[in-house]
């Protein structure tokens, strides 16, 4: 405190002209988006039963989504009493309002199937379900052809084991990707960066945006990298370097790194909608197999794309003078100012770098998944999971750490329920606090 | 713009059972962040074990109420070990990734599918407060209280409960912070490497202070849990921690009561900007309905939440009536 007191607050306020520069720039593409958005609000508050009835037509990877159309629904209330019947539309849907809240049962009319299609249950023929007040519950009603089997149960475990490790792979590689600039930043500066995970939202949907604008995905994803540069550099240089300045602790920090997360995330939802959006270029491909593997063609791009640029980053921290310069600033910022680097200039790289790679990390993350407002936190934990395991700092730590991490998280799908497979990765994550805190690659004297 | 209904509104939600249940979970972090330094991000994760503990003892298990309570605490200090004992060995942002790690893997169990008979899924548990109303001796039919606070008979009852509650939590902290133990883990805050040399255990002492708070939260969920009469796995989401620091922190550190403060003035501030934006948008006041609508209200309300944590953590660390000497937040 003290001398630094009052630069440090005026700098402070330039924290808000990154924030607000991607707020106009989102708030200027958003206009589109925001219209469709209203419609949807408006058919959600009303407290309503739905369910969408499709059937695949086909085998495989041919099979067709098909909507079942003119399928009758009966729900009924507390004590039998009928609130009404309806058919679902052209598309499969069907949509029915109920007087509030509480218990219903909605029963399907099997008789009122298209031809050749049945139940794959077919002796429940309702289910009961709790409708919260302005909220349209869904119900789940399962169709196939008449006589198909389920083309699951025929893969072997082992066939199953390979197309889970290759999609977790995949996923630990981009897992990487992000995690890089937060396992740099923890190098650098010592900072638990809680906002890392909004920077990717950032990121992505800003992408998202562009993408939306008619702007072709690479493209676009490129523009929002260097965009993003400037924005985690401009994150670093408005609010984290006075702060540094100031000396204001490590923890007093991580505190600020959250507000600033919970102050992003919102202001992403509040422009982006609650809604998830997918990517309008590659969102269906058709994939290619490979024994038992089925892959994408964007995945392949994606592991290549990951594989390249995490190739380029570890050149770059071995062999450019930047690169020497970050990692030595990360092993012992006071030996490296005096040995004459800019350590403020250092720093503010890696966090321009770190944001641009999330930003990548997130585009390819998302053209899977979709692109949503908070998916950010959840790979906040996955990201601490690897990094932790790989050893906080570094940022081949951070590599080796993401993949496994990636890849557990998906073959743990063998054993556990999908639902439950980040679990698998965040107690992964205190065992190793348990065993090794220092992770694999980790030194000793970090965790100290 | 009804300002009367408004105002009367933040004044009602400062007494409220929510305000009750933060100033609970936040006494809590105080004994942890507060006095002994400790970053514990699961918070949350304590109280969704309390509400948990007395919902699934009561309907799955049908034991008596106290049995359930009972449980509850056991479990959130068992929880405490779990996360503790490795963690607190380590530098203080590995305890606050692994709380907070923790924390999304109960929500995330107690949510799945294949837990459903026995956690309810993701509609959780609901009516299990016969027990507790049972001894409610207020009438459910009549409003009670003057001015803006009046309750009906059943929140009464809750709110009484919560701040009863909420004042057995302060004496106890009071008991501890005067008791050679506050001073210990206070010493510990300040500098951990003195008071090992002085031949106290600090870690022991983490590891307790860990407990005593993570209770503290098991409690605040308990009251949740009995007075909403739900347990619902997404009202345990990781925001809930963050929350409680933002009111922690505005009320003040390193002091015994200024949770307690933090906690009502943090929840008539949200019921205030809430009540005062969702009018505005309504009455087209100032023209806030060009820039938000009705679902953006809450949005704009936990931005502000953020801005607010970050600010009095750059600003006023202190918090408005925190001890500056008793700051824990040199490491």
């Amino acid at each position: 405190m003290g001398r630094g007191e009052t630069t440090g607050t005026l700098r402070i306020r330039a924290v808000v002209l990154p924030v607000i520069v991607v707020a106009c720039a989102l708030a200027v593409l958003a206009p589109h988006a925001s219209a469709q958005d209203a419609g949807e609000d408006a058919s959600t508050r009303a407290t309503s039963v739905s369910a969408t009835l499709t059937y695949d037509v086909g085998e495989g990877t041919d099979a067709v989504e098909t909507p079942a159309v003119g399928v009758t629904f009966t729900v009924t209330g507390v004590g039998d009493e009928e609130i009404g019947t309806g058919e679902t539309d052209a598309d499969g849907l069907f949509l029915l309002e109920v007087p509030g809240s509480g218990d219903y049962t909605v029963a399907i009319d099997p008789e009122t199937l298209p031809d050749g299609v049945e139940l794959v249950d077919p002796d429940s023929l309702s289910r009961t379900v709790e409708v919260s007040p302005q909220e349209t519950q869904r119900v789940l009603f399962a169709l196939q052809e008449e006589g198909a089997v389920s083309t699951r149960d025929e893969s072997s475990r082992f066939d199953q084991f390979l197309q889970l490790f290759v999609e977790g792979v995949k996923f630990g590689l981009v897992l990487a990707m992000m995690a890089v600039g937060l396992s740099l930043i923890f190098g650098t500066t010592g900072l638990t960066n809680f906002s890392h995970g909004e920077i990717v939202v950032v990121g992505t949907v800003l992408v998202w945006y562009l993408n939306d604008w008619g702007i072709w995905l690479p493209l676009a994803t490129f523009i929002g990298m260097i965009f993003m540069f400037g924005f985690g550099a401009g994150f670093d240089a408005g609010l984290w370097k006075p702060l540094r300045k100031r000396g204001t602790s490590l923890i007093a920090m991580l505190v600020i790194s959250i507000g600033v997360s919970l102050l992003i995330r919102y202001l992403i939802l509040y422009v982006f909608r609650g809604r998830p959006q997918a990517f309008h270029d590659y969102a269906v491909q058709v994939p290619y197999e490979f024994g038992p593997i089925t892959i994408v063609p964007k995945d392949i791009w994606a592991i290549g794309l990951s594989i390249v640029v995490l190739t380029a980053v570890g050149l770059v921290l071995t062999r450019t003078r930047i690169g020497k310069a970050i990692r030595a600033v990360a092993d012992n910022p006071d030996l490296a100012r005096s040995s004459g680097i800019d350590v403020n200039r250092v720093i503010l790289v890696v966090w321009g770098a770190g944001a641009s790679l999330a930003t990548l990390g997130g585009v390819l993350f998302a053209t899977n998944e979709l692109v949503d407002w908070q998916f950010g936190f959840k790979l906040l934990l996955l990201m601490f999971a690897g990094v932790t395991l790989g050893g906080l700092g570094t940022a081949f730590g951070a590599f080796v750490g993401s993949l496994i991490v990636g890849i557990i998280i998906q073959v743990s799908t063998l054993w556990v329920s999908p639902e439950l497979k980040n679990v698998s990765a965040l107690g992964l994550l205190i065992l190793i606090l348990v065993v090794r805190p220092q992770g694999i690659f980790g030194q000793r004297e970090r965790i100290g | 713009m009804s300002w009367g209904t408004i105002i009367e509104n933040a004044l009602r939600a400062g007494v409220s059972r929510e305000a009750a249940v933060f100033a609970i979970a936040a006494m809590g972090l105080n004994i942890q962040f507060g006095f002994t330094g400790l970053l514990n991000f699961g918070q949350v994760g304590f109280m969704a074990i309390g509400a948990y503990g007395v919902g699934i003892g009561i309907t799955y298990y049908g034991w008596h109420p106290v049995t359930a309570l009972v449980i509850g605490i056991l479990a959130c200090v068992v929880l405490a070990l779990l996360l503790g004992l490795p963690a607190l060995r380590l530098r203080a942002d590995y305890l606050a990734i692994v709380t907070i790690a923790s924390s999304e893997i109960i929500r995330t169990v107690m949510r799945s599918v294949s837990l459903r008979d026995f956690s309810g899924g993701s509609n959780g548990i609901n009516g299990f407060s016969r027990g507790f109303y049972y001894f409610n001796p207020f009438d459910p039919q009549i409003k009670y209280g003057f001015g803006p606070f009046r309750f009906f008979g059943e929140q009464l009852w809750v709110i009484l409960t919560g701040w009863f509650i909420v004042l057995v939590v302060t004496l106890i902290t009071v008991a501890l912070m005067r008791a050679p133990w506050g001073r210990v883990v206070r010493s510990i805050r300040e500098d951990e490497d003195a008071a090992r040399a002085l031949g106290k255990n600090a870690y022991g002492y983490k590891v307790q202070s860990l407990i005593i708070g993570g209770v503290m939260g098991g409690l605040a969920g308990m009251v949740l849990a009995i007075g909403t009469q739900t347990v619902q796995p997404d009202s345990y989401s990781p925001p809930i921690t963050f929350f409680l620091y933002t009111a922690l922190i505005l009320g003040g550190l390193g002091r015994v009561w200024t949770p307690i403060v933090g906690s009502v003035i943090f929840w008539m501030l949200l019921s205030f900007t809430d009540n005062f934006l969702r009018e505005a948008v309504d009455n087209r006041f100032l023209g806030i309905n060009h820039v938000m609508d009705g679902v953006q209200v809450g949005q704009v309300r936990f931005m502000l939440v953020g801005m607010g944590l970050a600010g009095l953590m750059i600003f006023r660390p202190q918090g408005l009536f925190g001890n500056k000497q008793e700051m824990a937040l040199e490491v």
